[in-house]
């Protein structure tokens, strides 16, 4: 009786591992996992295997594992591909993790195969997904990932010279008589504002401008009202607009009401804060080869590219655009985080989603960059 | 007012008995010791009420009741009750000292150029014991940029207020605004800015990049630059493309770099001015 019970608890825990190891299928829930070893991985006889099997290892941050999967033939090289997973340079990337992917076959034959996978990443911003293509190749009995080339870029050692152009806040040491130290607050207005109803709930939209001549931290809050005159919800632009506007600065604001129907809404009250901060003119970033086109899943999209004009590292870019229809009013506001630093004198690919109802009405479009630099925070 | 009425007919009741008569000062001024003449003879007991003030003292009927300066620093109305075989009353009241102190503030502390109306200030008199002056006193309003005076005006306080509202001056820089009375100058700034730019001009080139775009030195309508960090939005097309760039003027222009290779129609805007339109051809 004294031995049946350790053999049934050893057989028992033995029992639960081997099912772990077996158990594959939807690899999201492993959020955390950096260490460990993988134990037993199944040999990948299929491409839909294969892939599940790198990207496990993607997961895990198993590279020496996960770079031997690959195929020869694949462009880029250890560090390369290791880079191209973490990130660098202190870019969203390198602060998240691949949470799951869904992937699907595009075109599969005996000895190649293209697979479209959805990379669904972890960030301190929210959930982040990333399509990606990935060609896959038989090679003996195994299939094999042949990874893109991905190149850092590689910045030349240059002398930018900066006209340094700040602002600062100096608290007056005046007495406390009244008036004496009043600076007032920067004087920002609300151009535009449309209140749309979608299927996720109201959303309400604009955009607004610094009129003044010193920069201002921007929010914009929006209050909805029902016919009783009784408050449904009150939101903020919370990071869907740029918060510090220079001066004649433009920036679109997005508040969004889940769950309510805009019908019920009789009244939308807008309020727009501004206060005066410290501010700094630099970097310029500049949006470059802007269009509207459809992406690779067929979704309506504004791309283009971020050129970093300044001498300083931009490590998390923010690209907020607003979309006017033809009478020039606004008709939507996207926004998406580039999750790759912007080094000195470079660019790197942005992409914001337009609704489809919403892609036919648009004529025009405006982008603004939010950035984040480690060095300056 | 209301309680002096039933104040004395309490002290009535608890067997105080009433002086022949007492006579309130004329005028007391905040700080300044004050007397109140009475009649009759024998003891008696002062109460004192106002302002922030109550006192309770015996006093000798047929003598002044002297009340000290302490006990009348703040400006209103004020109570006596002297009460001996009856309570008689009296009130009295202690207005404001001379003005000692001025307070001023002017709005806004940004103003664009040449705007009417668009300055104010407000000044209020106190006297040593922060109490509002509210006799007519006249307070002097002057602006100045450098050494040269644009506005000057006396305005006698009404209620203890006096306010002036003045045009902002034709060029950008700090304006002096001072408020004066007698002796008293208190000074404030406001910063006059340019206003919106005007002739909004921009010219560009093609070099490795791609093109190089940069505006004339950005000024009003009066001339004045338009101040650094303002931003200029450049916006090139070029086969179907756009390429937007949010430049901060800097020493008065505004620079950007646009990576454009074919023909490409470069436009500049600030705030609600647009610029004039540029055609650059293929290199």
């Amino acid at each position: 009786m004294k031995i049946i019970l350790p053999i049934i608890l050893v057989v028992g825990t033995g029992g639960l591992m081997v099912l772990a190891l077996l158990s594959g299928g939807n690899a999201r829930g492993t959020v955390g996992v950096a260490g460990g070893s993988a134990v037993f991985t199944p040999s990948a006889t299929n491409p839909q295997l294969a892939l599940h099997n790198l990207l496990i290892d993607v997961q895990r941050r198993h590279w020496d594992h996960a770079y031997d999967a690959l195929s020869k033939t694949s462009k880029a090289d250890k560090e390369d591909f290791i880079q191209d997973c973490t990130g660098s340079n202190g870019s969203l990337r390198s602060f998240s993790s691949l949470e799951g992917f869904d992937p699907r076959p595009l075109h599969i034959t005996d000895d190649q195969a293209d697979m479209r996978v959805a990379l669904h990443w972890s960030t301190p911003v929210g959930p982040i997904e990333d399509v990606r293509d990935i060609h896959l190749v038989r090679e003996g009995d195994v299939w094999r990932a042949v990874w893109p080339e991905y190149k850092v870029p590689m910045v030349p050692a240059e002398v930018i010279p900066v006209t340094y152009l700040r602002w600062d806040l100096v608290t007056g040491t005046a007495d406390d008589q009244w008036g004496s130290k009043n600076v007032d607050a920067p004087r920002v207005r609300i151009i535009s504002m449309n209140a749309v109803n979608t299927a996720e709930g109201t959303i309400v939209m604009g955009e607004v401008v610094n009129e003044d001549t010193i920069p201002a931290f921007v929010n914009v809050n929006a209050t909805l009202v029902d016919g009783a005159g009784s408050i449904i919800d009150e939101e903020t632009s919370f990071d869907k607009i740029d918060h510090i506007l220079l001066p004649k600065q433009v920036s679109p604001y997005r508040i969004d009401f889940p769950n309510v129907d805009l019908n019920k809404v009789k009244n939308v009250r807008m309020d727009v804060k501004a206060a005066l901060v410290p501010a700094s003119a630099d970097p310029v970033i500049g949006v470059m080869d802007q269009k509207i086109d459809t992406d690779a899943q067929g979704k309506s999209v504004l791309q283009g590219d971020l050129l970093n004009e300044s001498g300083q590292t931009v490590n998390i870019s923010h690209v907020i655009a607003s979309f006017y229809d033809n009478s020039g009013k606004v008709v939507w506001v996207s926004d998406g985080y580039v999750d790759r630093a912007l080094l000195p004198q470079s660019s790197e690919p942005f992409a914001v989603e337009i609704p489809k109802s919403v892609s036919q009405k648009v004529q025009n479009f405006h982008v603004v960059v939010n950035q984040f630099s480690l060095a300056r925070s | 007012m209301r309680h002096v009425i039933p104040i004395c007919e309490v002290l009535c009741f608890l067997g105080v008995t009433a002086p022949q008569e007492i006579r309130a000062p004329q005028e007391v001024v905040a700080g300044e010791e004050a007397s109140i003449p009475t009649t009759g003879s024998g003891k008696a007991t002062l109460y004192l009420f106002g302002p922030g003030v109550s006192d309770k003292r015996d006093v000798s009927l047929g003598d002044d009741i002297r009340l000290p300066g302490a006990d009348l620093q703040n400006a209103g109305q004020y109570f006596a009750v002297v009460c001996s075989s009856a309570c008689r009353s009296a009130s009295f009241f202690v207005s404001a000292a001379k003005p000692s102190s001025l307070t001023f503030m002017a709005h806004p502390s940004r103003v664009p150029v040449a705007e009417g109306d668009a300055i104010s200030g407000v000044a209020i008199p106190f006297d040593k014991y922060r109490n509002l002056v509210l006799s007519p006193e006249t307070v002097s309003f002057r602006l100045s940029a450098g050494k040269s005076s644009i506005f000057s005006r006396s305005v006698p306080a009404a209620d203890g207020i006096a306010w002036f509202r003045a045009a902002s001056g034709k060029s950008a820089g700090t304006l002096q605004v001072t408020a004066s009375l007698n002796d008293l100058e208190m000074l404030r700034a406001v910063q006059q800015v340019a206003s919106e730019p005007c002739n909004l001009r921009i010219t560009g080139e093609r070099n490795a990049k791609g093109i190089l775009v940069r505006t004339e030195p950005v000024h009003d309508c009066a001339g004045n630059p338009v101040p650094d960090g303002t931003i200029v939005t450049f916006t090139a097309t070029a086969d179907g493309e756009k390429s937007t760039v949010d430049a901060p003027i800097k020493q008065d222009i505004a620079r950007a770099q646009i990576a454009a290779s074919g023909l490409a129609v470069i436009s500049a805007a600030s705030g609600v001015v647009m610029g004039n339109e540029l055609r650059l051809g293929v290199r």
